[in-house]
């Protein structure tokens, strides 16, 4: 306790607020972060289970979740769920394969070249906009109806993304960085991947997280229009024979797939970018 | 000419051209150094003196004049730079941008790490060799830079202003780490800097420079012998002289400056 000086004049004493460092705090800040996140869904998933069962919405639209539970084991052990998640997954690997790799090479040289963007831009700014699902009857018509179309239509979404955000990547980079390289008479190597493609990463990476949001858009979509397995086509039929369990089922997985490949690519990052601080 | 000359600059003009029109930075500039010098040109900003730097560089074309650089074509790069402010690739771990300028130069492996290991050493950083830059301060980056340009045994090696940004502890500290570092291989050094405080502590001559359009005033020697221990320089009467001859030859050009730029503003505002 500090001692407060005696004063004439009005004898108001205010003091700073002592802090927490001296206490022993049953759990971390990080920890009690981690209880709350998980205590968020579980409160969803229990007051959809009570309004459900207090008949205050129409079970027929709004299973309970203990009845989808039901319905997704059995999914589980007769492998539908994991051939639909199989056949789902490889058309997002596939196409993202297919339209991130080409957008980062030729993202980089438009980054580079003021001229080639100058030349490029109206074509990529006038395609850029259009919904991707709107070309998917054109997709279909070129590429059949087989796995092709779709591997085609989630390339051609995420291309766009992860060009766009690969050009802005090259161009913010500082220009000094490009000054050293040349003093120090940088390969071309060293030039492309040790200057040009790690300063863009960051932004690469954005563009690789929109991307895959996209992608399940597009995927699914794809599913529901051509194609006879797939967690879309899980949903789809689920609607047309009313079975409404298998169908939050498939709304679950889908979900759950979203989730699980941003955490994937994440890590990635943290993979690919040490050098960036710990943004937590 | 004199037989050590090893950078000639003569008449240099240097012109830019922007949307608003072109003005000139450098009107014909002439100065020579000697091989093993340690020259420091000074000046108030916007007087071109970068411009001379990436000129030398190789980083920037001349409008006219003539820039020349004598040297040995031995396989050792002909100039290494120290940049301005943050200039080291935040990518890339304190070892791999001091290894940078050495990838472009065949050697072993092994030979190129023993480099690496001795510039670490030399600026006191090999604690944090594995460090990404993020993790260092200021002064610490500014020291991987002028280990990286060191590494790669250049000929002359150009330092844009390198301390400007420091705290003037962290200044004192690598203006003397510097002196010494260069002591071991007494390069030729060209030093950017606004500071007169630190072009008379470094340098072996001062080129003084005016502003708009940057013009050479005059060539300053500084004889004090080396090495050099800068706080007790500070001390001597000498160098409080050269300081105060050479901010007086620059005063008025200051001031000039401030005048011309501030009447031009005036006129600017006439209906």
């Amino acid at each position: 306790m500090s001692t407060v000086v005696e004063r004439n004049g009005p004898r108001i004493v205010w003091r700073a607020r002592e802090d927490t460092a001296g206490r022993v705090r049953f759990m971390t800040t990080r920890h009690r972060e981690i209880l709350m996140s998980i205590f968020s869904p579980l409160v969803v998933l229990i007051a959809w289970e009570v309004v459900v069962r207090a008949n205050l919405v129409d079970a027929r639209f709004f299973p309970a979740p203990t009845s989808i539970v039901g319905t997704f084991w059995a999914l589980i052990r007769s492998g539908d769920l994991a051939s639909a998640v199989g056949v789902s997954l490889t058309r997002i690997g596939a196409g993202f394969l297919m339209g991130a790799v080409p957008a980062l090479v030729l993202g980089l040289g438009l980054g580079l070249s003021r001229m080639v963007r100058a030349f490029a831009n109206p074509i990529i700014y006038a395609l850029y906009p259009v919904p991707k699902v709107a070309i998917l009857p054109l997709v279909m018509l070129i590429f059949g109806l087989g796995e092709m179309s779709k591997y085609v239509i989630i390339a051609i979404a995420v291309f766009f993304l992860v060009l766009v955000n690969t050009i802005a990547g090259v161009v913010q980079i500082d220009p000094i960085y490009f000054d050293v390289a040349r003093n120090f008479n940088a390969s071309r190597r060293d030039f492309y991947l040790g200057v040009v493609l790690r300063g863009a990463l960051p932004a690469i990476f954005t563009g690789l997280k929109l991307a895959m949001g996209v992608a399940l858009i597009v995927l699914v979509t794809a599913e529901f229009v051509g194609a006879r397995s797939g967690i879309g086509v899980m949903i789809y039929e689920s609607w047309q024979v009313f079975a409404i369990e298998r169908l939050f089922v498939g709304l679950v997985v889908v979900s759950f797939l979203g989730y699980v490949l941003s955490l994937l690519l994440d890590e990635l990052e943290r993979l690919v970018i040490p050098w960036q601080r710990d943004r937590r | 000419m004199l037989d050590d000359v090893q950078i000639v600059v003569e008449d240099l003009v240097k012109r830019f051209t922007l949307p608003t029109g072109s003005f000139v930075a450098l009107d014909r500039v002439s100065f020579q150094v000697r091989e093993g010098e340690f020259f420091c040109i000074v000046g108030p900003s916007g007087c071109g003196k970068t411009t001379i730097l990436r000129i030398l560089a190789g980083l920037e074309t001349k409008t006219g004049g003539d820039v020349a650089i004598h040297y040995h074509a031995n396989g050792r790069p002909r100039s290494a730079m120290v940049f301005q402010g943050e200039a080291v690739f935040p990518w890339m771990t304190v070892e791999a941008n001091i290894a940078f300028g050495l990838r472009s130069q065949p050697m072993p492996a092994a030979t190129r790490r023993d480099i690496v290991r001795y510039y670490l050493d030399q600026v006191g950083l090999t604690p944090f060799a594995r460090a990404y830059p993020y993790q260092l301060s200021g002064g610490m980056k500014q020291r991987v830079s002028i280990a990286r340009a060191f590494a790669t045994d250049p000929e002359i090696l150009l330092m844009d202003e390198p301390f400007a940004a420091l705290d003037e502890q962290n200044k004192l500290l690598l203006q003397q780490e510097l002196l010494r570092i260069w002591d071991e291989s007494r390069k030729t050094v060209v030093f950017i800097t606004h500071s007169i405080d630190e072009a008379v502590a470094l340098g072996d001559r001062v080129l003084v420079m005016t502003a708009q359009p940057g013009k050479v005033k005059q060539v300053v020697p500084v004889d004090f012998k080396r090495p050099r221990h800068i706080p007790e320089l500070r001390r001597d009467a000498r160098f409080g002289e050269l300081v105060y001859d050479i901010w007086s030859a620059l005063r008025d050009e200051v001031s000039r400056a401030r005048e011309s730029r501030g009447s031009a503003r005036g006129e600017e505002s006439l209906p």
